[in-house]
C-alpha cells in the first residue's frame, strides 16, 4: 500500500479544527510476546516488565490527538515510555499495536492512512517534509561532522532542491531564525556548544515546513540558562509557524512553558490528561500528584 | 563484433592451443551478471569474482568481463592510464590473448572490446563496441556512508541526499566540487554510480553513448553497466555547472592548444631538464594525430609499435 499524499491542509476545515496528528492505542513491546504479555504491567502493578514473558512494555494503550497549531505535552519520569511513543510515531521504531494518522496522508480513496502500516520507504518520505523530530541527543538528529548549513541541506536536497545558492540562502534564513550566528554556519556541528546544536536541530526540523514536529527532551542536558534561551526560541517558533508539536519532557517547567494540554505517563500508560495549568494546579492521579509535588518541592 | 545479443548466445568453442583462464560456466555466470547490469543501468550487480592471474585491484574485475564477453576473432585493446605500452596493460593483453581466440590492437576504432583502467578513448566509440572499465571502488556512496545495509537502502530508495550534502560541503569548503576522478553520475535517472577511475574529461562521452560500458570491480565483486543511449548526468547543482579539466598549456607537440578544438585530456610529465611538460594521456590517439601532422617523435613511434 502506498499512501496518497495530498496537498497539506492547515488550520480549520469546515469550521472545526482538523487533527494534525492522531495516535490510537499505540503500544510497543520490547521483547517476546504479544498483547498477552501486557497483563500484569502498568501503574497499578508498578512495573513495566511482563511477568509472563519478561518483555518490557515500552508503552501501551496510548491515545491522543493534536490539532494544527497545538503543542501537546507528555510528561513522566525517566523510563515511563515517552521516547518510545515518539519513536513509534516517527518511525524510528516499529510499534506493536495501535495506529497513527497524519493529516493529508491518505490511502487511495481518501481514508486516512495508518502510518504504522506504511512501507518503511513511505514512512521515511514523510520525515522529509511532513514530520520532523528534534532529539535530546543532537548526534541522533544531526551529522556532527557536517556543517550546520550542510545538515540543513540534507532535508532540502531530499525534497528535491538542486540550486546551491537557494539551498544556502534557505539554510541561512533558518539558522538566523533559530539564532545561530551565520558566521558559524560553515563550521562542523562538532565544534558547536550543546545549546547551539539544539538550535541547528530546530532549524533542520523546520527546513521543509513540516506539519508536525516531535520534540523529545529538547533542552534536557543543557545548562539552565542555555536551556531557558532554547525554550524561549521553541515557544516563539511554535507560535510563529503554527506547526503542531508534541513536546516530551520529564520537567514540568518545560511542559508548562510550551504546552496548553498534556498527558502524564507512568509505566508505559497514560495516567492522566488535561490542561497543563489545571493539571499543575490540581493533579488527580496519585502519580501526577507526586510528580507535581516533587516539581514544586 | 560482440553485441548485447551475442552475450545471450553460446560462447565460441575454445581452440585447443589456448589456455583458458575462465571455464565456460564461469564465463556464463559473468555474462549473466553483465546482462543484469545492462537491464538495470547503474545498479551494482554482485558476482562470484574468480581468482585471476593478476592481483585483485589490478584489473581482475575488468579482465573477467573481457574474458567472458569476447567472441572468436574479436579484436581487443587493453590500455592503462591512456597508454598501451604500460606494464600492466601489456600483461593483461598477453593473458587475454593466450586465453581466448582474439587478436589485439592499439587502435580503439578497430577494437570490439576495449579494456581500460583510467581513460575512455579520445576517439568516438560507436555501436557494437564494448568499453570494459577496471574499477577499484564501485560504491559511489562509500565516502558518505559505511554501513552496507544502509547503503543498499539508499540505492534502493534512490535516497541520495547524503551525496548531495557532501557536494554542498565540498563547495562550501573549497569553493568548487573537488572530485576529480570517479565523479558521481546519475545513470538513466535512477542509480548513482562511481565513474572510477576516469577523469571528468571522460564523463561526457558516457552520456547517450553509442557503445556499451561495463564496469568490473574484482575485489568488491560488483559489475555495473551503462547501456548504449543512456543518460549519464554528473551530479551537480543547477547553479554550479559540471566542468571538465581544462587545457591550461599547449601539449608538448603543440597539437593541443588551450581553448581550441579538439581538446584532449593532458597529463603532466617531467621534461628532460626537470621542467613540466604536458602530453596527451591517450598515447595511441596522440601518435596517430602526430603521424598525420608529420610530427612523429620517438615516443609516438613507440606508441604505434607497442608489442602486440
Ligand atoms: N530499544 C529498547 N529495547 C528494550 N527496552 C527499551 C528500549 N528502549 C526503551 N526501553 C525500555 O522501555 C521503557 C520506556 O523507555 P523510554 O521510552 O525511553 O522512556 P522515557 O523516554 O520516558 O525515559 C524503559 O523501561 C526502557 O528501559
Ligand atoms: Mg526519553
Amino acid at each position: 500500500m502506498s499512501p496518497h499524499t495530498q496537498p497539506r491542509q492547515r488550520g480549520m476545515i469546515g469550521g472545526t479544527a482538523a487533527t494534525a496528528l492522531a495516535v490510537e492505542r499505540l503500544g510497543k513491546i520490547y521483547g517476546p510476546g504479544g498483547p498477552e504479555a501486557v497483563e500484569g504491567t502498568g501503574p497499578e502493578f508498578a512495573r513495566s516488565v511482563s511477568p509472563s514473558t519478561g518483555a518490557v512494555i515500552g508503552c501501551w494503550d496510548v491515545s491522543f490527538a493534536v490539532a494544527p497549531g497545538e503543542a501537546l505535552g507528555i510528561i513522566g519520569e525517566s523510563g515511563s515510555g515517552k521516547s518510545t511513543v515518539m519513536r513509534c510515531i516517527a518511525g524510528d521504531q516499529s510499534a506493536s499495536a495501535g495506529s497513527v494518522n497524519l493529516a493529508g496522508v491518505d490511502r487511495p480513496g481518501g481514508t486516512p492512512a495508518d502510518l504504522l502500516q506504511l512501507a518503511p520507504s513511505d514512512r521515511r518520505a514523510l520525515r522529509i517534509d511532513r514530520l520532523s523530530v528534534v532529539y535530546q541527543d543532537p548526534a541522533e538528529g544531526l551529522d556532527l561532522r557536517v556543517s550546520a548549513g550542510g545538515n540543513i541541506a540534507e532535508p532540502l536536497t531530499a525534497a528535491g532542491w538542486r540550486h546551491f545558492g537557494r539551498i544556502r540562502q534557505r539554510a541561512a534564513d533558518l539558522l538566523s531564525r533559530t539564532e545561530v550566528p551565520l558566521d558559524r554556519m560553515d563550521d562542523p556541528v562538532l565544534t558547536y556548544s550543546g545549546g547551539m546544536r539544539q538550535r541547528v536541530q530546530l532549524a533542520k526540523a523546520l527546513a521543509n515546513d513540516p506539519q508536525v514536529v516531535l520534540l523529545d527532551e529538547p533542552t534536557t542536558g543543557l545548562d539552565a540558562s542555555v536551556a531557558a534561551g532554547v525554550l524561549d526560541l521553541i515557544r516563539d517558533l511554535l507560535e510563529e509557524t503554527g506547526i503542531a508539536a508534541v513536546v516530551v519532557s520529564h520537567d514540568f517547567s518545560v511542559i508548562e512553558m510550551l504546552t496548553r494540554r498534556c498527558l502524564v505517563m507512568h509505566h508505559g500508560r497514560v495516567v492522566e490528561e488535561g490542561l497543563t495549568d489545571q493539571l499543575l494546579e490540581d493533579p488527580q492521579h496519585p502519580y501526577s500528584q507526586r510528580l507535581v509535588g516533587a516539581a514544586r518541592g | 563484433m560482440t553485441t548485447i545479443e551475442d552475450l545471450l548466445q553460446q560462447p565460441a568453442t575454445v581452440e585447443e592451443r589456448k589456455t583458458p583462464i575462465l571455464d565456460e560456466s564461469s564465463k556464463r555466470e559473468i555474462r549473466r551478471a553483465c546482462l543484469t547490469a545492462v537491464a538495470v543501468p547503474g545498479y551494482q550487480v554482485p558476482f562470484g569474482s574468480r581468482e585471476m592471474p593478476v592481483a585483485r585491484g589490478w584489473g581482475s574485475g575488468g579482465l573477467q568481463i573481457t574474458l567472458a564477453v569476447v567472441g572468436r576473432d574479436d579484436v581487443v585493446k587493453v590500455y592503462d592510464q591512456g597508454e598501451d605500452g604500460g606494464v600492466n596493460a601489456a600483461n593483461l593483453r598477453r593473458l587475454i590473448r593466450s586465453a581466448e581466440p582474439v587478436t589485439t590492437t592499439t587502435d580503439p576504432r578497430e577494437a570490439d572490446v576495449i579494456q581500460t583502467r583510467h581513460r575512455v578513448p579520445e576517439d568516438v566509440l560507436v555501436d557494437g563496441q564494448i568499453l570494459v572499465l577496471q574499477v577499484p571502488v564501485p560504491e559511489p556512496l562509500r565516502g558518505v556512508e559505511r554501513d552496507m545495509t544502509e547503503l543498499r537502502r539508499m540505492h534502493a530508495e534512490a535516497d541520495y541526499a547524503k551525496m548531495w550534502v557532501s557536494l554542498y560541503e565540498d563547495i562550501v569548503r573549497n569553493g568548487i566540487i573537488t572530485q576529480t576522478t570517479g565523479y558521481p553520475c546519475l545513470v538513466g535517472g535512477r542509480y548513482v554510480i562511481a565513474t572510477t577511475p576516469i577523469p571528468r574529461w571522460d564523463v561526457p562521452p558516457l552520456h547517450q553513448a553509442r557503445f556499451l560500458s561495463l564496469f568490473g570491480a574484482g575485489r568488491e565483486k560488483r559489475i555495473y553497466a551503462i547501456p548504449p543511449h543512456t543518460d549519464v548526468e554528473p551530479l551537480t547543482f543547477e547553479d554550479v555547472p559540471f566542468q571538465v579539466e581544462e587545457v591550461v598549456e599547449p601539449c608538448r607537440c603543440g597539437l593541443i592548444q588551450p581553448d581550441e578544438e579538439p581538446g584532449a585530456y593532458l597529463v603532466e610529465l617531467p621534461g628532460q631538464t626537470g621542467e613540466t611538460v604536458w602530453a596527451c594521456s591517450d598515447t595511441d590517439w596522440c601518435a596517430r594525430r602526430r603521424l598525420e601532422a608529420g610530427l612523429l617523435g620517438e615516443d609516438a613511434i613507440d606508441a604505434l609499435e607497442v608489442d602486440l
